[in-house]
């Protein structure tokens, strides 16, 4: 059997590019291997050898979907792939999600095999999960040495159309309901699994349900020119110097900082703590993540009864959901407390 | 940090580039924002263009805060 043609899709860093001052680079296809294509195309063996390297900026393709994914498709077609590949992609939030967007169009436009890979709390999990299979990784690149011979063996699994599930071959379960035959009817099945239960016995259900945690919408600002309105950013904005030291990434706090008689922030009072982004742009003016400046024009108007005199700040690059949670259960309290009517949140 | 703020009753709206990754947070009222490392700005443009730029973008904000909505909603542009 000759060997499968693979096409491997990563982001301008695993690319060589650069970090994140090309992060808005646009899609471009190389011959081969590429960065952690190499690993991959190690573990393939006889198997399968990736021809081509599609690199894009994960800014560029988050802020452009539309149109980078059509160049992205394009490229790919080009190479005529039996199988396709993207990442692994970690926990870096913009790739995962570019990962598994691309992965699913190829599926759509060529119908071909295609395989991801990242962690978890990568938001590409959730939002890709159901539509095409992603491989459960570490959450940084230390984990590459075991993600990238795993994503080969899956891959090339897929692509000979063996079965997988998600508990023997460790990727995201997608959903999908299998018929199968087996001994017992499900009467028998459900007492058996409420014996076990009585029991304390460990047992598994056949159809887990799925958890959701929506929260419903809260009810409007009735009059806004009378409302207190705070605002709180993901985007890492602090006074200069970050007198708190939170992370640049994977933060384990969140700031709380006064901006009374502030009315505009500046170079030369506050910056960002973000890792992940490039920070130029708000270094240079912090009001394009937390608009200070605006929201005192409008207060001095009228048109807002007042801003909250505090903003609260963390940096959302890799942060994990549950300390994420923890911040905002514990200056929502402050916000109650203080009266606040309405929040603008802003996210980089 | 939207789904902890709302859940405590406070309106919120999240302002944000990549929206469907606030789709998947679960945020109710969505603005979608400039670009990811200037969501409400645009370092090519003149200050003073944009910071009416941003004054738009805070303005829909607060008329999303005074929008009743029953499900996830995106404020579009």
């Amino acid at each position: 059997m000759s060997k499968l043609r693979v096409v491997h899709y990563i982001n301008q860093f695993y690319g060589g590019i650069g970090g994140e001052e090309h992060a808005g680079h646009k899609p471009e296809c190389r011959e081969g291997v590429v960065g952690p294509g190499m690993a991959i195309n190690a573990a393939f063996g006889e198997a399968a050898e990736i021809v081509g390297t599609v690199i894009c900026g994960d800014s560029y393709f988050n802020e452009n979907v539309e149109e980078a994914t059509k160049a992205i498709i394009a490229m790919v077609t080009n190479l005529q792939p039996d199988v396709f590949v993207a990442g692994p992609a970690f926990n870096a939030g913009r790739y995962g999600m570019a990962c598994a967007a691309v992965a699913k169009a190829v599926q759509a436009e060529l119908g071909i095999t295609v395989a991801t890979a990242m962690y978890e709390e990568n938001p590409g999990v959730d939002s890709f999960r159901r539509d095409v299979y992603i491989l459960k990784t570490g959450d940084s690149a230390a984990a590459m040495r075991t993600a990238a011979p795993a994503l080969a063996a899956f891959t090339v699994k897929l692509a000979k159309g063996e079965a997988v599930t998600p508990e023997a071959d460790g990727y995201f379960p997608r959903g999908i309901r299998k018929n199968k035959f087996v001994e017992d009817t499900g009467a028998k099945r459900a007492v058996d699994m409420l014996l076990q239960k009585i029991n304390s016995e460990p047992f598994s259900t056949e159809y887990a349900m799925p958890t959701f945690d929506n929260v419903a919408p809260s009810a409007p600002v009735a009059d806004i020119s009378k409302a207190t309105i705070a605002l709180v950013t993901s985007g890492g904005i602090v006074p200069k110097n970050n007198p708190d030291r939170i992370e640049s990434s994977s933060a384990s706090k969140y700031g709380a900082y006064s901006i009374t008689g502030v009315n505009d922030l500046t170079e030369a009072t506050y910056e960002t703590a973000h890792g992940g982004y490039d920070p130029v742009c708000a270094n240079i003016d912090s009001d394009r993540v937390l608009p200070v400046d605006v929201l005192r024009d409008l207060e001095a108007e009228g048109k807002i009864g007042k801003l909250f005199e505090t903003f609260y700040s963390t940096v959302g690059n890799g942060t994990s959901v549950a300390n994420s949670k923890g911040f905002a259960a514990d200056f929502t309290q402050q916000l109650l407390s203080a009266g606040v009517d309405a929040v603008i949140l802003t996210s980089t | 940090m939207v789904k902890e703020i709302e859940r405590a009753g406070i309106p919120v709206v999240h302002v944000c580039t990549v929206v469907p990754i606030s789709l998947t947070v679960g945020a109710n009222r969505i603005v979608p924002a400039v670009a990811i490392p200037y969501p409400l700005g645009d370092p090519n443009m003149e200050a003073a263009d944009e910071k009416k730029l941003r004054r738009k973008l805070v303005e829909k904000s607060l008329a999303a805060l005074q929008t009743p909505v029953s499900e996830q909603t995106v404020f579009e542009k």
